[in-house]
C-alpha cells in the first residue's frame, strides 16, 4: 500500500478533530438542536474511531516488520530545543492498534446506555483516544510527558461525571496516587534533560547515564509507572476507579491506560537505565509475585463483580512486570503479548459485567445466579473470556502468562514457582465468579425475564471473541510484530549492562 | 487421514455447539456421532498402518509460536503409542456418543452435551498426537476444560458445580507442576519437541540445575515435575479428591472421561516421556510409591461406598495406581497395556451402571437396589463380564483369560521381577498389587451382588417400572463386552509378549529397567527417528526385543497364581457377606466405630483439604483485602492523607466537578511551569 504522509499524526489527532467538531456544534446548539446533536454524537464518535482504526491498520500494513527501528518518523522543531517528534516501532504500534481497536467497541457498548451529557461523553473519549495514542507514538520526552499526564484529565472526567455514587472518593484516590507518581517522574524527566541536554528520546535511548544517577532516575519513573500498572502495594486506586467508572471507562482503563505503565518500563526504564533496572529487578520480581498471589486471593473474596475483575487485572499485570524485568526476549515478548491479551480479555470482561449491569443495575454477585437458563449466548461468551482470564491454552491469555513465566524461570525458578500459584488461584476466583453468576438456579425473581444479548451486544463481542481465539492459536500475529524491536531492546540492554547476562 | 481423525470431532463440536439451536438436537447428535464413527474407523485403520506396517507419521499442521528459541508447532505425531491411544479414545468416545442417544434422551440440552463430548475428544486427540510438550499441555488443559464443562453439565445442581470447580482447580495444581516441568525442559534442553529432548536426555544425566533453594539433577527434576502434572490428571494420591466428585456428571461422561481416556492421560505422559523417566531412578521410585499408595488407598475406600458410580470411580483411581506402579518400575509397555484393556472394561462397567441408573429412574444408591437381574438381564450380563475382566480372571500359564488378566498380571508379575532384579520398591509393589487385587475382587462383586442379586430394597413403584435400556445403550455395552473379553488375549503378544519389539518400535521404552545402557540409548535414538521411519528404528527395536526375550517371564508358580487366588478369595468373601448372609455387610458397617467411618469418609481427605486450603484461602483473602488493602495501604496511604486534607479539599471542591476542574487546573499550571523551566534551562544549560 502507498505510504500515507504524516500517518502517525493523522492517527493521533483524528479523534481530537472529531471531538472538536462535536464540541463546536454542541456549544453553538440550543434547545431542539442540542437534542439533535446529542442524538448524532454517538455515530460521529463511532465513525471517527472506526476511521482511526482503519488508519492504524493501514499503518500496520505499511509497517516493515523486520525493521526494529522507528518508522514513519515525523519531526518538527518546537520551541526551546524540544521537537514534535513521532515514530512507531513494533512495541508502540501494537499498543496503538489495541487502542484503536477497543475504542469503537466502547462506543458501540455505550450506544443508548449513556443517558446524560451524551455529546460530552463522546468528546471525552475521543480526546482520551488522542492522548493515549500520543503517549505511544511520542519520541520526544516532553511530548510524552504531556500526553501521559493529560490523559488523566478525560479519564478523570469520565469517572467523575458519568461514574457511580462513590465517584468522588474514587477520583480522589486516583488523583493522589497519580499525582505522587507524576511529580516524581517529572523531576526525573527534568534531571534527564538537564544531563543529556536533549529531549529527543532516540538520543536519550543511547545516552549512557552514570550508574549512580540511573538509580534515582529509575526510581522516579518507577513511581509513576508502578502506580499506572498498577503494582502492589500502590494498586488500591484501581478497584475503586473501576467500580465507579462507567463500563466503557473501565474497558479503556483496563485495556489501555494500565498498559502505559508497562510501555513506560519497556520504553524508558529498561533501555535508558539498564544498570538500575538490573539492580532493582529482584525487587520488581518480589512485588510482582506478591501482587499475583495477594490480589488473586483478594479477588477470590470480592462480592462486587467489577472489583473482582479489577483485582484480577492487578494479578495479570504482575505477569507483565515479571516478563519485562526478566530482560530476556521470551520474557519481554511475553509481557508485550500479555498486555495486548489482557487489553482484549479484561476489556471484554468489563463489557460482560456491563451487559448485566445495564439490565439489573447492580454489580453484586449475590444478586445473580442461574443466568445460563435465560441467557445462553451470554453464558457462552462469558465462559470463553473466563477461560481466557484463567489462561487456558488456545486462548490469548495462555501465551502471555506462559511466556512471562518461562522468561522469569530463566532468571530464577523462584519467580516462575511463585507466579504459577496465580495460575491455580485464577482458576479459583474466575470459576467461582462464573458459577455464582451463571450456573445454578435462578433465585432472584427479577432475573426471570432478563433477556439474552441483543444484536448490538453481539456485535460488540464478536471481534473480541475472534481476537482472543485467533491470538491463542496464532500468536505470531503479535509476536512477529513486536519481535524485532524487543530483540533489539534486549541486545541493547545486554550491551549496556553486561551484568545482565 | 490423521487430520480427519483429530479435527473431525472438533468440526462436529463446533457445528453442534454453535448451530445446535438452529439445526436441532437430532441433527447435532447425528453430526457429532457421525464424525466420531468416522474417526474411530479411521483410527483402527491407522492402528494397523502404524503398529503393524510400521508407517509412523509426523505431520506438521501449523506453526504455533516462536519467541526466541521458545517454539512449538501444531503437529500430529503418530507412532505406536499414539495409535493405541487413538483407538482407545475414538472407539470409546464413539460408543459413548451412541450410548448417549439413549441415556440423554430426555435432556433438554442435547446439542450442548454432544458438542462438549466431541470437543473433549478433540482435545484428547490433540494431547495424544502432540509432538512437543506445549501442544500436549494444550490438549492437557483442553481436556480439563471439557471435563469441567461436562461435570457441571447439569448446571442447576450445586453439587455438580462444586465438583466441576474442584476438578478444574485440582487439575490446575497438577498443571502447576507440569508447567514448571516444561520450563525446566526448556531451560535444560533449549527446545520443547520430543525428538530433540528425548534424543538429548542421555547427554544430560549429569546436569544439575538450581531449583528453588537446591540444586537438582535436571533429568530427575523434570521427571518429578511432569509427574506432578500426571498426578493431577490421573487422580493419584493427594490429588485424587476430584475424581469421585466428578461422578456428579452424566454417566456417559464418567465412562468416557473419568474412566477410559482423560484420567489415563497421566499414564500416557509417563509412557511418552519414558526416555526421561527411564533415566530418573529417584523420580521413578516416587512414581511407583505414589502409584502403589493410590492403588491401595482407593481400593480401601471402594470397599465401603454405597453409590454405584463412586465405587467404580475409586476402582478407576486404584487401577490408575497400578498403571503408575508399572510405569515407575519401567514397565511402560505393561502400563499402556493395562490402560488399553482397562478402557474397555471400565467403560463397560460405567455404562452398565448408567443403564442400571436409568432403569431405576436415576437411583444411584446400591442400598436401594437388589435382585434386578431379571428385569435387566442384558445389563446384568454386561456388568458380569466387566467385573470378570476387571478382577482379571484367567488361568495362569495359558491363553485363557479376560482382558484384565493379561494386563494386571503382567504388572504384578513384572513388579516381582523388578524386585528380583533389585529395583527398589519392586517387591512392595508386588504385594500391594496382590492386596489391591483382593480388594478389587471384593468391591466389584459387592457391586454385582448388591445391585442385581438378593432382595430389592428400594420402593416398589420404582421396581415395578424398572426396565431394560434401549438398544442405543445396549449396543455399546455389547461391543465393549467383546473388548473386555478379547482385548487381552488378542493383543497380549503385541503389547507385552514376544512380538512387542516389532509392535512398539521405540514408541516407548521397553523393559529398560533390566536392559543394559546401550539398549536404552538405542531406543531413545529410535524415538528420535520417528519421522524418518528409518531402518535404524527397526534395528534398535530388534535389540530391545532381543534383550527382552533374554529377560523372559519366568516367575515362581506361586507368584503367577497368587492374583488368581486372591481374586477367588475376594469373590468368596463378597458372596458370603452379600448373598449367603444378606445384610451382614450393612450390619457390619453399622457396628463399626472406626474403620468403616474412616473408609466411608474417604480417609477424611476432603475435610482436611477444606479446612486447610479452602478456609485458609478465604481467611487469607479476607486478611489481605480488609487488613492489607483497606486498613494498612489505604489507611496509611490515600485515606490517611485524605483525612488530613479532606476538610480543605471539601471547601475547595464543593461540587464534584469543581474538584475535577481543580485538578485539571493544577495540571495545566504544572505544565506551564514545567515548560517555562525547560525553556529557561534549554536556553542556558542546554546545548
Amino acid at each position: 500500500m502507498n505510504a500515507l504522509p504524516h500517518i502517525l499524526s493523522l492517527i493521533t489527532f483524528l479523534p481530537l478533530v472529531g471531538a472538536l467538531v462535536l464540541l463546536v456544534f454542541r456549544a453553538s446548539a440550543r434547545g431542539e438542536d442540542a437534542a439533535v446533536i446529542d442524538r448524532n454524537a454517538p455515530s460521529v464518535a463511532l465513525a471517527t474511531s472506526l476511521i482511526t482504526f482503519g488508519l492504524s491498520i493501514w499503518a500496520l500494513m505499511d509497517f516493515n516488520i523486520a525493521d526494529p527501528s522507528f518508522q514513519f518518523v515525523e519531526k518538527a522543531d518546537w520551541f526551546g530545543g524540544m521537537s514534535y517528534h513521532l515514530g512507531a516501532d513494533g512495541i508502540s504500534l501494537s499498543l496503538v492498534v489495541l487502542t484503536t481497536f477497543l475504542m469503537p467497541l466502547c462506543f458501540i457498548a455505550s450506544w443508548g446506555v449513556v443517558k446524560k451529557r451524551i455529546t460530552e461523553y463522546m468528546v471525552a473519549f475521543l480526546i482520551l483516544e488522542t492522548l493515549m495514542i500520543g503517549v505511544f507514538f511520542s519520541l520526544d520526552i516532553v511530548l510524552f510527558y504531556i500526553f501521559f499526564e493529560a490523559g488523566l484529565i478525560p479519564m478523570f472526567l469520565i469517572i467523575g461525571v458519568w461514574g457511580g455514587p462513590d465517584r468522588v472518593y474514587a477520583a480522589f484516590k486516583f488523583f493522589l496516587y497519580t499525582l505522587l507518581g507524576s511529580v516524581l517522574m517529572l523531576v526525573a524527566v527534568v534531571a534527564m534533560i538537564l544531563t543529556a541536554g536533549t529531549t529527543d528520546m532516540t538520543v536519550l535511548l543511547g545516552f549512557d547515564f552514570p550508574a549512580g544517577m540511573q538509580t534515582w532516575l529509575w526510581l522516579g519513573f518507577f513511581a509513576s509507572f508502578a502506580v499506572k500498572m498498577p503494582m502492589w502495594p500502590v494498586h488500591t486506586w484501581l478497584p475503586d476507579a473501576h467500580v465507579q467508572a462507567p463500563t466503557a471507562g473501565s474497558v479503556i482503563l483496563a485495556g489501555v491506560l494500565l498498559k502505559m505503565g508497562g510501555y513506560g518500563f519497556i520504553r524508558f526504564s529498561l533501555p535508558m537505565f539498564p544498570d538500575a533496572s538490573q539492580m532493582f529487578a529482584p525487587m520488581v520480581f518480589t512485588l510482582s509475585v506478591v501482587a499475583i498471589i495477594y490480589t488473586s486471593l483478594v479477588a477470590f473474596r470480592q462480592t462486587d463483580m467489577k472489583k473482582l475483575i479489577a483485582y484480577s487485572s492487578v494479578a495479570h499485570m504482575g505477569f507483565v512486570t515479571i516478563g519485562i524485568f526478566s530482560m530476556n526476549v521470551i520474557g519481554v515478548q511475553g509481557a508485550m503479548f500479555q498486555m495486548i491479551s489482557h487489553g482484549v480479555v479484561s476489556g471484554a470482561l468489563f463489557l460482560i459485567v456491563g451487559v448485566i449491569y445495564d439490565r439489573m443495575h447492580t454489580r453484586e454477585i449475590a444478586a445473580y445466579g442461574g443466568l445460563a437458563s435465560r441467557m445462553p449466548v451470554y453464558a457462552t461468551v462469558f465462559m470463553l473470556f473466563t477461560m481466557a482470564n484463567v489462561g487456558l491454552p488456545g486462548t490469548s491469555g495462555f501465551i502471555g502468562e506462559f511466556l512471562t513465566m518461562a522468561g522469569g524461570y530463566l532468571v530464577s525458578s523462584w519467580i516462575a514457582f511463585g507466579a504459577a500459584f496465580g495460575v491455580i488461584l485464577s482458576a479459583v476466583y474466575a470459576l467461582t465468579l462464573y458459577k455464582r453468576v451463571v450456573y445454578g438456579s435462578i433465585t432472584n425473581d427479577k432475573l426471570n425475564d432478563i433477556t439474552d444479548m441483543v444484536r448490538r451486544e453481539v456485535i460488540t463481542f464478536s471481534p473480541l471473541v475472534v481476537v482472543t481465539i485467533l491470538f491463542g492459536i496464532w500468536p505470531s500475529l503479535v509476536t512477529d510484530l513486536t519481535g524485532p524491536a524487543v530483540e533489539a531492546l534486549v541486545e541493547h540492554i545486554a550491551a549496556a549492562a553486561p551484568a545482565v547476562q | 487421514m490423521y487430520l480427519t481423525i483429530v479435527f473431525g470431532p472438533l468440526l462436529g463440536a463446533l457445528i453442534a455447539g454453535l448451530f445446535g439451536r438452529i439445526i436441532g438436537d437430532r441433527l447435532a447428535q447425528l453430526v457429532t456421532t457421525g464424525f466420531l464413527i468416522l474417526s474411530a474407523v479411521l483410527s483402527i485403520f491407522a492402528f494397523k498402518l502404524v503398529a503393524y506396517d510400521g508407517h509412523e507419521q509426523l505431520i506438521q499442521v501449523f506453526h504455533w509460536f516462536q519467541v526466541g528459541d521458545f517454539q512449538a508447532n501444531w503437529a500430529l505425531r503418530v507412532d505406536t503409542l499414539t495409535a493405541v491411544m487413538l483407538v482407545v479414545v475414538t472407539f470409546v468416545s464413539c460408543l459413548v456418543h451412541i450410548y448417549s442417544w439413549g441415556y440423554m434422551a430426555d435432556d433438554p440440552h442435547k446439542a450442548r452435551f454432544f458438542a462438549y463430548l466431541s470437543f473433549f475428544t478433540f482435545a484428547m486427540l490433540m494431547l495424544v498426537t502432540a509432538d512437543n510438550f506445549l501442544q500436549m499441555f494444550f490438549g492437557w488443559e483442553g481436556v480439563g476444560l471439557a471435563s469441567y464443562l461436562l461435570i457441571g453439565f447439569w448446571y442447576k445442581k450445586p453439587e455438580a458445580n462444586a465438583a466441576a470447580i474442584k476438578a478444574f482447580v485440582t487439575n490446575r495444581v497438577g498443571d502447576f507442576g507440569f508447567a514448571l516441568g516444561i520450563f525446566t525442559i526448556f531451560a535444560v534442553f533449549g527446545a520443547l519437541d520430543f525428538d530433540t529432548v528425548f534424543g538429548a536426555v542421555q547427554s544430560k544425566t549429569d546436569v544439575t540445575i538450581p531449583f528453588l533453594w537446591m540444586h537438582f539433577n535436571a533429568v530427575e527434576l523434570i521427571a518429578f515435575l511432569l509427574f506432578i502434572g500426571a498426578m493431577g490428571k490421573s487422580a493419584q494420591f493427594f490429588l485424587h479428591v476430584w475424581l469421585p466428585d466428578a461422578m456428579e456428571g452424566p454417566t456417559p461422561v464418567s465412562a468416557l472421561i473419568h474412566a477410559a481416556t482423560m484420567v489415563t492421560a497421566g499414564v500416557f505422559l509417563v509412557a511418552r516421556a519414558a526416555p526421561i523417566f527411564d533415566l530418573a531412578p529417584h523420580a521413578s521410585l516416587f512414581v511407583t510409591v505414589i502409584g502403589g499408595m493410590t492403588a491401595f488407598f482407593a481400593a480401601t475406600i471402594g470397599l465401603v461406598q454405597n453409590d454405584i458410580k463412586r465405587v467404580i470411580a475409586y476402582s478407576t483411581c486404584s487401577q490408575l495406581g497400578y498403571m503408575f506402579m508399572a510405569g515407575g518400575l519401567g514397565l511402560y509397555d505393561a502400563a499402556i497395556f493395562h490402560l488399553f484393556t482397562h478402557a474397555f472394561f471400565k467403560a463397560l462397567l460405567f455404562l452398565g451402571a448408567g443403564s442400571v441408573i436409568i432403569g431405576l429412574h436415576h437411583e444411584q444408591d446400591m442400598r436401594k437396589m437388589g435382585g434386578i437381574y431379571k428385569k435387566m438381564p442384558l445389563t446384568w450380563i454386561a456388568m458380569i463380564i466387566g467385573t470378570i475382566a476387571l478382577t482379571g480372571v484367567g488361568i495362569p500359564g495359558t491363553d485363557f483369560g479376560f482382558a484384565g488378566f493379561f494386563s494386571k498380571d503382567a504388572i504384578i508379575e513384572g513388579a516381582w521381577e523388578a524386585g528380583v532384579a533389585g529395583t527398589s520398591f519392586g517387591y512392595e509393589a508386588f504385594w500391594i498389587g496382590i492386596v489391591a487385587a483382593l480388594m478389587t475382587s471384593f468391591y466389584s462383586w459387592r457391586v454385582i451382588f448388591m445391585t442385581f442379586h438378593g432382595t430389592y430394597r428400594g420402593d416398589q413403584h420404582t421396581f415395578d417400572h424398572a426396565h431394560e435400556s434401549p438398544r442405543s445403550m445396549l449396543v455399546p455395552l455389547a461391543l465393549l463386552s467383546v473388548g473386555a473379553i478379547f482385548a487381552g488375549v488378542v493383543f497380549a503378544g503385541d503389547f507385552i509378549g514376544d512380538k512387542q519389539g516389532a509392535f512398539w518400535r521405540g514408541a516407548t521404552v521397553i523393559e529398560a529397567a533390566a536392559a543394559p545402557e546401550h539398549v536404552a540409548e538405542n531406543v531413545a535414538d529410535a524415538h528420535g527417528a520417528v519421522e524418518q521411519g528409518a531402518p535404524a528404528t527397526h534395528e534398535a527395536a530388534a535389540t530391545a526385543e532381543g534383550e527382552h526375550e533374554g529377560g523372559g517371564h519366568h516367575v515362581p508358580t506361586w507368584v503367577a497364581w497368587s492374583p488368581f487366588a486372591v481374586t477367588l478369595i475376594g469373590f468368596l468373601i463378597a458372596w458370603y457377606m452379600y448373598i449367603m448372609h444378606e445384610g451382614l455387610g450393612a450390619r457390619m458397617a453399622a457396628n463399626s466405630r472406626f474403620v468403616h467411618p474412616f473408609l466411608y469418609n474417604k480417609w477424611y481427605f476432603d475435610e482436611i483439604y477444606d479446612f486447610v486450603l479452602v478456609r485458609g484461602a478465604r481467611k487469607l483473602g479476607d486478611l489481605f483485602w480488609k487488613g492489607g488493602d483497606q486498613r494498612v495501604i489505604d489507611g496509611f496511604g490515600p485515606n490517611g492523607f485524605a483525612a488530613a486534607t479532606l476538610a480543605g479539599a471539601k471547601r475547595i471542591a464543593k461540587l464534584q466537578t469543581g474538584f475535577l476542574y481543580h485538578y485539571a487546573f493544577v495540571m495545566l499550571l504544572g505544565l506551564v511551569g514545567f515548560i517555562t523551566w525547560i525553556l529557561v534551562s534549554g536556553a542556558t544549560g542546554g546545548h
